[in-house]
This record gives structure tokens, sequence and C-alpha cells, in this order.
């Protein structure tokens, strides 16, 4: 009796969980796009997207405001604490058999999760962003990292939303002597102990740091930019897994605690607890001063050899139930307004992914008005911008990091 | 219909349990086929034991359910013991009652910005009696064998296992008890734990049960101040389950099975420490000491209860100060400036969680107090009560880790197309509320004098009209606080809400746990401080309403 309970509540969630809607409703054109407007109209958009900044969230949250009073477009932020929650549900949908109406209609995404979707396909094909109608302000051009992703094409299956650059902020009230790059930052470690540290990968941030140094200490970097050879990786990562045996016992709490990501690690720093942080957005700390969240006297600086930088975008999942909708939302995401807005450092500060000159003089005057923030680098002094990894490093990396220093004592 | 609400009250209770349990179990041995498992295997569980660390996460489950719920019980019997009674315990009583509705997670912040090495104790001391001018480099939050949780845990627990034993006291004879072993020479504490005590565990002994298992698998606090690397087994699977690696499920469910060991393992050894508590006591009271100089045990009884309550008031206090703090720098005992920055900026975020938090326990709340008035009502009209296996019913969601079964239950509801709905939040935490609910309002409800409802059936008054119109609003005010108890209960939950809500029903409390990474103090301020008045703010109606009602009824007045 028991077991038979059990078998056909099994057969039943299989059933379930098997069974597919074929329905599939035809992919919108981006070239018609009044129709993608008229279809759009009333739809709901759920948008996931890192929900870990108040300031960001804030931002998403005028977007969404703007998008329903102009295209009657709802737009919901779903905040996620990890991007890769999200690629798990659509595999979830994908392998339920749900290949429409699913549950995410954008997600911001890059890197190794925009490589995970592509290889799966979980993306709406065909490419659909280069198609979009403000695609033409894009700076092409000058920001190879909009069209090639952590070394992935990206073929128009994500919209570029923003630039990312790795830069370090510090406390001229306390600090001086800058280190120049992570071998001197380990040496700076030895003389100031318990004053820096790095959020706890698979955060990306922390992730980021760690492929900052396998690419500043690879013998052979273009090996990077291929796939992992599993023979090679011990090699090739043997310098930089050196380096952190070196730096830990001076890190804060002796790396025996990470903060969570690079916002804990701005409240660390506003506490007195760190003297060299950094974030993956070069207005980062003029930000934070503007909100009171770090002190007036904190400063930026980068590694004259370069530091990571990359583009992050927008996708539509294959299964996206308003896809419409998230198209006008991606395309007024890549807007001269919602661009420079999310440049101002008192909204933001996200560095845009246009190209300025593109622009008539009305979008180039939003541009010329905003105030960069006293903390904040000018482009020039951001320093040479270093590739990323391909996405398979950063996967084994972190898995490496974790069999390492996942456990403790 | 009134026959119907047992049953339906124990189907609320077990089902999801039982079907949240049986999905749990299928994939922890491989059969999951929508993820391509068709077939019965253990390489689950092999998956799981390769995890580094494994042993670790399991050992602090473990121990920090076992040494949260020891210190916990042992503080607050000392407490009763040493002062039940007296005008310090009724001050004290009042004192503590209100921190059972804080839920863990807002106590668990409150601590974290006292106890931190930048929080607000080292500040007040600093730099005049430390000489920092910065804070320490010391591991305090997050430590690696779990201490700072614990302590978030044992704060929280004292009031709850307080309350319990505060309503089971009336069933023994405590006052007669004491006065007899006080005659006899004994010390108060020895008196009372010699005399009274094995009457009030054996009536409190679920509750205890309860508390272990909730240590045990705790997911919230364990975020906020448990240890990351590795972290306790319960916050480490759901991280698996929310892992674009599909396989990893198979593994997660495999994990939860090992949680439900694990909260099975602590109550076979609390069995263990209560049975040498016993023997103890016995070998105690045979040898005849009196134990008459207990001074000193009766100060840590009333200091200790009294520090736990002190430091989640003040840590709520931070909590609120953080959130209209400007700049606030170390060793500052206090910001530079005040400002409504944080809260105008969280304002336009707030809507929806809010309404999701509330709108979900008002209807949860309602539905379970409708069932358990109905239950009431049928057990005085027939008057059977259901006894001791009734209870265990009761019990049965707060005695399972909800990491073992909420997983499954969202493959339930995925099934019948109900994930990420309202109706299936309520749901989720009906199964949670209604315990509460009913346990809080059972013993006043069977306290009531059956004689009003003789007369009123004297009257003329049939057994509808008797409950319309006498017992129930004598017992309004009851109902009201039971109904303060589960809403509370209900802006709690954590797990179920981010499993079953999916993301797509935040809650005041899901939101606060997910901007806790973030660390930013501001925000958590204003989360953390909305966490702890919405229930408050329940528990104040709760009483405001009673006294409205009954204005021009002098003895239907509180007590």
């Amino acid at each position: 009796m028991k077991t038979s309970a059990i078998k056909s509540l099994a057969a039943v969630l299989a059933l379930s969980l098997a069974a597919t809607w074929n329905v599939r409703a035809a992919e919108p054109d981006p070239a018609n796009w009044e129709q993608v407007l008229e279809k759009a109209k009333g739809q709901t958009v759920y948008w996931n997207a890192w929900g870990g900044s108040p300031r960001i969230n804030d931002y998403i949250g005028w977007a969404a405001q703007t998008v329903k009073d102009r295209y009657g477009v709802t737009v919901e932020h779903v905040k996620v604490t990890d991007t890769a929650n999200v690629v798990a549900t659509v595999v979830a949908e994908k392998a339920a058999g749900k290949d429409s109406g699913g549950k995410v209609d954008l997600i911001w995404i890059n890197g190794e999760n925009f490589a995970s979707m592509k290889r799966q396909n979980l993306l709406m094909t065909p490419g659909w962003a280069d198609k979009l109608p403000n695609w033409q302000y894009v700076d092409v051009e000058n920001k190879p990292t909009i069209t090639v992703d952590f070394t992935i094409p990206t073929e128009g299956l994500e919209a570029p939303w923003g630039g990312a650059k790795l830069v370090f902020f510090y406390d001229t009230a306390r600090t001086e002597k800058l280190p120049n790059s992570v071998k001197e930052l380990t040496e700076w470690a030895k003389k100031n102990p318990g004053r820096f540290t790095y959020p706890q990968p698979p955060n990306f941030i922390g992730s980021t740091f760690l492929k900052q140094a396998l690419t500043e200490l690879a013998t052979d970097p273009a090996k990077l930019l291929k796939p992992v050879v599993e023979e090679e990786f011990a090699e090739v990562s043997k310098p930089l897994f050196n380096l952190l045996d070196e730096l830990h016992p001076n890190m804060w709490r002796k790396a025996r605690a990470f903060p969570k990501n690079h916002v804990a690690m701005r409240q660390l720093m506003a506490d007195k607890e760190l003297d060299i942080i950094f974030a993956f957005n070069p207005s980062f700390a003029s930000s934070a001063i503007a909100n009171n969240e770090l002190p007036d006297t904190v400063r930026s600086f980068v590694f004259s050899g370069g530091t990571l930088g990359n583009t992050h975008f927008v996708a539509v999942p294959y299964n996206a139930t308003s896809k419409e909708g998230a198209l006008v939302l991606a395309n007024f995401l890549m807007s001269p307004e919602a661009q420079a807005r999310k440049q101002d450092p008192n909204i933001w500060g996200d560095p845009t992914v246009l190209n300025i000159s593109k622009m008539n003089a009305e979008d180039k005057a939003r541009f010329a008005s905003l105030e960069l923030g006293i903390a904040t680098l000018k482009p020039e002094q951001l320093g040479p911008m270093l590739p990323e990894p391909h996405p398979s490093w950063m996967n084994r990396i972190e898995k490496e990091w974790l069999r390492r220093y996942g456990v403790n004592n | 219909m009134l026959r119907l609400a047992p049953p339906l009250a124990i189907a609320i209770l077990i089902g999801p349990i039982a079907f949240g349990l049986i999905a749990t179990l299928l994939p922890a041995f491989g059969y999951f086929p929508a993820l391509g498992g068709n077939s019965i295997s253990v390489q689950p569980f092999l998956a799981l034991f390769e995890r580094p660390g494994l042993m670790r996460s399991v050992l602090i489950s473990l121990s920090s359910g076992l040494v949260t719920t020891l210190v916990a019980i042992s503080i607050v019997a000392i407490f009763v013991a040493g002062w039940s009674g007296t005008n310090a315990f009724r001050r004290m009583q009042h004192l503590v009652s209100p921190l059972l509705s804080v839920p863990h997670a807002a106590a668990a912040f409150g601590l974290a910005f006292l106890i931190a090495p930048s929080g607000w104790i080292i500040r007040i001391i600093s730099p005049e009696l430390t000489g920092f001018d910065r804070p320490p480099d010391l591991l305090i939050l997050n430590d690696p064998n779990g201490f700072a949780m614990m302590a978030g845990l044992i704060v929280k627990e004292i009031p709850f296992l307080l309350l319990v034993i505060l309503s089971a006291l009336p069933q023994t004879n405590a006052r007669q008890t004491t006065q007899i072993t006080s005659a006899l020479g004994y010390g108060r504490i020895a008196g009372f734990i010699l005399g009274v005590w094995p009457a009030i565990y054996k009536q409190i002994r679920l509750a205890v049960f309860a508390v272990i298992a909730y240590a045990t698998s705790v997911v919230d606090v364990a975020i906020i101040l448990g240890p990351d690397s590795p972290a306790p087994l319960s916050p480490r699977l759901l991280g698996w389950m929310n892992s674009p690696d599909l396989a990893l499920r198979f593994e997660a469910s495999a994990g939860a099975v090992l949680q439900l060991g694990v909260t099975v393992a602590a109550l076979f050894l609390w069995l263990v420490i209560e049975k040498a508590g016993s023997m103890i006591r016995c070998k105690f009271a045979m040898a005849g000491r009196r134990f008459t100089h207990d001074r000193i045990f009766k100060n840590a009884g009333i200091f200790s209860t009294g520090l736990a309550a002190t430091v989640v008031f003040l840590g709520l206090t931070i909590l609120a100060l953080w959130s209209v703090a400007g700049f606030w720098s170390f060793p500052d005992a206090l910001p530079d400036s005040f400002t409504m920055k944080s809260w105008l900026r969280s304002m336009p975020g707030l809507a929806k969680p809010l309404w999701n938090t509330v709108v979900t326990g008002l209807m949860a709340t309602t539905i379970a107090l409708i069932i358990t008035l109905a239950c009431l009502e049928q057990e005085a009209r027939t008057g059977k009560t259901g006894g001791s296996r009734a209870l265990l019913f009761i019990y049965l969601p707060l005695l399972v880790p909800q990491t073992g079964f909420v997983f499954g239950l969202q493959l339930f509801f995925l099934w019948l197309g109900l994930d990420a709905t309202m109706v299936a939040l309520v749901f989720v935490h009906l199964i949670f509320v209604l315990p509460y609910v009913f346990l809080s309002l059972s013993d006043p409800w069977r306290a009531w004098d059956v004689r009003y409802a003789r007369i009123s059936h004297g009257l003329g008054a049939g057994l509808n009209r008797t409950f319309w119109q006498v017992r129930l609003p004598m017992l309004a005010r009851a109902a009201m606080i039971a109904f303060a108890v589960g809403f509370a209960v209900s802006i709690g939950q954590y797990l179920p809400t981010v499993l079953i809500g999916a993301g797509r029903l935040p809650t005041i409390t899901s939101e606060a746990v997910a901007l806790s990474s973030g660390g930013d103090r501001r925000i958590i301020g204003v989360y953390a401080f909305l966490q702890m008045i919405l229930p408050f703010a329940g528990f104040i109606l709760a009483g405001l309403i009673p006294a409205i009602m009954f204005r021009n009824r002098r003895d239907m007045r509180a007590a």
C-alpha cells in the first residue's frame, strides 16, 4: 500500500515535470519596431537583476517607472543575489519542458553566465540587440568588450548596458604609499596586516580579483584567452595560488572570513577596518562619498600595468513570457537619456557603453553636464584594460579556490 | 461542518510535510525523471560526502543545536527557579515577552551591529578604554565555530522558552511544592529544580525539541551570523538548491535527508542529556544536600536573562539609529548627523514587500485562527481533546527541519502550477502559523469557565449562539493575542518565503536577509526596523481592539 502510493506520486511528479508545452509564439522582430512597441503594451517584464545595492535598485526602479509611463510596459525587478541562480531557473524550466511562458523575461548578465546560457541555447535567437533602434549610439568601434564578452562573441544575443573596470580605492587620511601590482599589494599587506581583503569567491568581484592576479602573473597570457586545458591548469595557476598563500596570512581576519561582496568592503572601509578596497566601477567611491557611506578623503587608483575591464549586458531567455516588453526595456536602457543618468555618480556612476560623438547636441549636453565626482579618475587615467580570461578559467579557479581555502582549519 | 475542522487541521499540518518529505527523498536517491534521474541510486549521497568540509558543516549544525538549547534552557530554568513569584520576576517577564515577536533575522542583525569589531559596544568604550582608534582585527562575526550564530539563537530562544514555561507553571503545584522544600531547608533554586522542574519539563518537552530542530537547521540567522567556510548544513543546502548546475538538486536533496538525520541525531543526543540531567538530579535529591547558598546562581540567572533581553533591545535600537544615520565614523558612539535619506531611498522599493508581508500574514493567520476556533469549539462540544497525539501533530511542523521538506514542497507546488503564487505562499506560511495560533489560544480557551455555557443554555441559547455571543466575546482578547502571535510568526518566515515565493513574492524578511550580503547598515537598518515594528503593531492592535470593543464593560477589561 505504502510503496504503491509513493510510486504513483513519483509517476505523477515525473509526468508533470516532463510534460511539455510546445506552443511557442513567433519571435519578435526588432526591425519592425512599431509592432514590437504595440505588442509590448500591457506586458509585464520580470527583470532578474542583482539586488544587493540600493542605489542600483533605485536606478532600476526609475527605469521601470519611465518605461511604464512611456510604453505601458510594467517592469518588476526580481532582486537576485547571484545571477547563476537565474540561469538555474531557466535551465530548470527547459528541463521541465516549459519552452514558453517562462518566469524570467530579462537578465542582467555577462561572462560565464552568458557563456553558459549561449552554450545551452537558453537565449532568444536570432541576435536582436544590434537591431534595436538605440544600437546606433553604441560604441562598438572603441569598446571591443561590447561584441566579445569574456572571449565569447555576443552576436546580438545580449544588449550592452554598462561598462566595468577594476579600480582600487584608498583613504588619503590613512594610506600614502600605494601598490602598483598584485605583487606589490602582497608586500603592502605584509606591512599593513589585516587591512586588505577580497569578497569570497564565487562572488564575481572576488573572482575578478583572482583573475586580475592570474592575468598579471601568467607567463603566457594567451593561454587564458582559450578554454582551460586541464593538464596545464596546475602550472598556469601556480603563481596565483602561491601569491594567495603568501597574501592570506596578512589579510583581514587572516583570511579566516571574507566579506560577501564589494558593498560589504565599502562598509569595512568606512569603519576603518580596511585600507584598500576595490570595485568594478570607477565611480564607486564618489557615489559612496555623496551618500555618506565613505569619508570624503577616499580616492581611486589603478595599476599601471592595467586592470581587468568588461561590459555588462541584458539578455532575454528563449522562453521569456514578455519578449517584446523585454526588448523595449533593453532598448530604453541603451538610450542616451538612461545611460547619462546611469553614469551620474549621484545616481549610480556606471560608465556608458555609448559613443558620445554619435549623439545629437541635446544628448551630448546630458553627458557634458555630468560631474565625475571627486574620487573618480578621468577616463585617460584609468590605465590599460586587461582582457577577461575565457569563462572556463573563472569556473576552474573558483573550484580550486574552494578546494584550497573553502574549509578553514 | 465543525466535525471537519480537526481532520482539516491535521491535514494542513501533516500533508505538506509528508508530500515534501517524499519529494525530497526521491531525488535524494537519484529519482527525478525531469532531470534524467530514472533509477534509484546512492550516487547523490556519494557526491554529497565528497563536498569539502561537509563533516564540519554537520558538526556545526549539530553542536549549535545542542549548545543553543542547553544554554537557553539552563538560563531560563535557573531564572524561573530563583525568581518566580517575585516582583523582579514579573518585571523581567514584561521586558522579555515582547521579544518573542521580534523575527530571528532582526535580532541577529541587531546583535551583529552590537558585537562586531566595529560594532557599538567597541565604539562606546573606544578609544578611551581600549586605545582603539580603528576596529581590532578580530573574528567575532561569522566565526568558524559558529559562536556568534549560537549567541544570536540563544537570545531569541530565551524569551520563547520562558513564555512556554510560564504557561506550564500554573499546571504545577509550584507554590506549595516550593513552600514545602523551603520548609525542609532547601535553597530556592534547589527546591524548585528538585520539586517542580520535572512537572514543568514534561509539559515543555516538545517546545524544547522544537528549539533543537530549529537551531540545527536555521538558515537566516546562519547567513547573517554563521560561519562561511564552511557554512552550517542548511544554508549550504539552500546554495546547492539554487545552483545553476541542476545535477546539484540531487545532491541538495541528499543533503536535506542528511539534515533530517542531523536533527534526529541532535534529538537523540538530547535524550541522553535529559537522562544524564535526571540522574544528576536524583543523585542530588538522594544526597539530601540543601544548596542554601545559591545567591550567585540566582543572580547569574536573572543577569543572563536580563542580558539577553538587553542585547536584543539595544541591538534593535542601534539598527534604528543606523537607518537614520549620516556619516558615522569609528569609534564615534553616535553618527555625525541624522538624515531620512535611507528611508526616502528605500520607500519606493518597500511598498511591494510590505504589501506581501502584511497580506500573507493576515490571510495565513486569519485562516489559522478560524481553523483553531473550529477545532477548539468541536473539542468543547464533544469533550475529545485528542490528547498528547494531537499535541504531537501540532508540533510536527516545528519539529521537522524546514530545509528537510520545503524543497520537496517547492517541487509539489511547481507540479500544481502554483509556484510563486500568493496562494502557495499563504499556504506554506499557514503550516507554520497554525501551530503557534493553536498553542497560544488553546490554554485560555480550555481554561474558560464552562458554567457560563450552562447558564447560556439554561437561558435557551443554542450551541452556536453561546459560541458567538458568550464564549467568543469573552475570549476575544485571547483570540486577538493568538492572532498577533501568528502574524509575528508569518513575518519571521524566511526559507519558505524564498523557496515558495521564488523571488517573485519578496517580503520584508526575505529582502532584509538578501540585503545582509551587501552589508549596507543603513538599508539593513530600515528593513530590520520594519521587521521588528510590524509584529509590535500587531500586538498593539490586539490589545486595542478588545479594549475598544468592551470600553463600556468593566469586567472585560484587561486584568
